[in-house]
């Protein structure tokens, strides 16, 4: 059975692609046919952040429409033969999904696939919600910040009454938190909430905490998700993330500020 | 002259004046543009229909009381929307004048409880129907958490054993329990009950009413916050105990 993994938010600039694309090529790495869908009709970045850019040439617009087949419109990764990208249309808008559209897709997916993973884009509109809306499993995205922490329960609501899981009466949505940008040095300044201030607002399973790093940004910038740069320290947080996601017992790390040496200090890390 | 048959007796009155008091829903004018006003009272209406349909509700004009008015198309507005316009009060003399010509009451701006009792049958005639059926309402129970723009409506008691978040609405005809966080809002005896009472075990809420009588964040005591409280109404005042 394939289990479809829904990355939400509510808000917009948390992570969710980032997070997509890295999980998405985590489980992929572990040996599992994963299919990552960009449901930002649009605004298409996953394939930026996937580099595979310059390999589209039907979208999941065409695919709905039955102006392609899945097979013409899916992308082989080329650096994980177990990963998929089926990539937005950026000529088109949310309006062009339909539920009905998007259950077919995802059901000839699930046909082949272990995971299907669907980039959610921000906002509570149609396109977050058809991308939610067939979901097994939830990542809602968070910051450490008060707006994005208020966008993500309104999510969890409609997680929890809109989804098919919901209308259907099945067993809810599984939700899980991945707590990303976390800055454990401003945390300690006040600046930032902490992970137990979030925890005590939104009392959700916490599968991850990503720190703040600059290794995000150029992962993004080179089209290498950032799972893949494995002495990063957000590369290794989603490592942790979907090994605890596929049932792995793992520690929470980047909580804390790690106590750096005087070497350290000096020289930088 | 002969007097009527059925005549009554001097000792048995066919009828008395007692004073009676009624909580109905104000309706707090900030605009007089009727289109915008009838928009979002029917938007209101949908989230509420049981709350709303064939409620009487009281006009209060004190806020735009210098503006122009047109008081006749509100009304007919109004009552068009499902709801009974059995009062008005604040306002100009004009629009009293107006409100009489289509024999609405007006009322007394600092009360309406202290309705004069030639006004007090009027109100009392159109008063919703619904809390004849209150005691047989059984309770909701929620054991989930209540998120962020959810709104949850019981007809009896209300109880919850996990949080409410902010941005959340609860409601309920009876009592309220909150057996975590309320952080939303929270609304106990919503068609009138003033013995209705809100009980939560964190009290961090944006907003608590009880039969219409109710209290912003801002405006909670600092000793009420972030412990168990129960809030109840004691003569028309919203008391906070800590329990």
């Amino acid at each position: 059975m394939a289990r479809i993994i829904v990355v939400t938010s509510g808000k917009g600039g948390v992570g969710k692609t980032t997070t997509s694309a890295a999980i998405a090529m985590g489980l992929a790495k572990k040996g599992h046919k994963t299919a990552v869908i960009d449901f930002d009709v649009g605004l298409r970045n996953l394939d930026l952040i996937l580099g595979c850019e310059r390999r589209v040439v039907y979208d999941f617009v065409n695919v709905i429409n039955e102006e392609a087949t899945l097979n013409q419109a899916l992308i082989k990764d080329k650096r994980c033969s177990q990963l998929y990208i089926l990539p937005a249309s950026q000529t088109r808008d949310k309006d062009a999904l339909t539920q009905e559209g998007v259950g077919k897709v995802l059901d000839e997916l699930a046909k082949t696939f272990k995971y299907i993973v669907c980039d959610s884009p921000a906002g509570i509109e149609r396109g977050a919600n058809l991308a939610m809306y067939f979901a097994d499993d939830a990542f809602v995205v968070t910051n450490p910040e008060v707006s994005s922490v208020r966008d993500s329960d309104r999510m969890l609501g409609i997680l929890s009454s809109k989804s098919r899981r919901a209308e259907q009466g099945d067993e809810p949505i599984k939700e899980y938190l991945l707590l990303s940008r976390y800055d454990p040095k401003r945390v300690k300044l006040g600046a930032m909430l902490s992970v137990e201030d979030v925890q005590d607002i939104l009392s959700l399973h916490l599968l991850g905490v990503i720190p703040e790093s600059q290794s995000v940004l150029s992962a993004s910038n080179a089209g290498e998700p950032v799972i893949l740069d494995s002495d990063s320290d957000a590369g290794q947080a989603y490592s942790d993330v979907v090994d605890r996601y596929l049932g792995e017992d793992k520690p929470h790390r980047f909580i804390d500020e790690d106590k750096k040496g005087l070497f350290k200090r000096l020289f930088g890390s | 002259m002969p007097t009527n048959a059925q005549s009554t007796t001097e000792d048995s009155p066919a009828f008395e004046f007692k004073s009676g008091v009624i909580t109905i829903p104000v309706l707090n004018l900030f605009s007089t543009d009727i289109n915008v006003i009838t928009h979002q009272l029917r938007e209101k209406i949908k989230q509420a229909p049981e709350f709303f349909t064939n409620s009487s509700t009281l006009l209060d004009l004190s806020a735009i009381q210098e503006k122009e008015l047109n008081l006749t198309l509100l009304v007919d507005a109004i009552n068009n929307s499902s709801m009974r316009v059995v009062g008005v009060r604040g306002g100009s003399s004009l629009q009293h004048q107006t409100a009489k010509e289509l024999m609405i009451p007006v009322m007394a701006t600092q009360n309406v409880s202290t309705a004069k009792p030639t006004e007090q049958p009027k109100v009392t005639h159109s008063a919703p129907v619904e809390p004849k059926n209150l005691p047989a309402a059984p309770s909701t129970i929620i054991n989930q958490p209540v998120r962020s723009g959810q709104r949850i409506y019981a007809k009896g008691d209300l109880i919850i054993t996990a949080q409410v978040s902010p941005g959340a609405e609860i409601m309920a005809e009876g009592n309220i329990h909150v057996y975590g966080s309320l952080r939303g809002r929270a609304l106990a005896g919503v068609l009138g009950d003033e013995q209705a009472s809100i009980f939560c075990s964190d009290l961090q809420a944006e907003l608590v009413s009880i039969a219409g009588n109710y209290r912003i964040s801002e405006d909670l005591d600092d000793s009420n916050r972030n412990v168990p409280v129960q809030i109840y109404l004691n003569n028309q005042a919203l008391i906070i105990k800590n329990i």
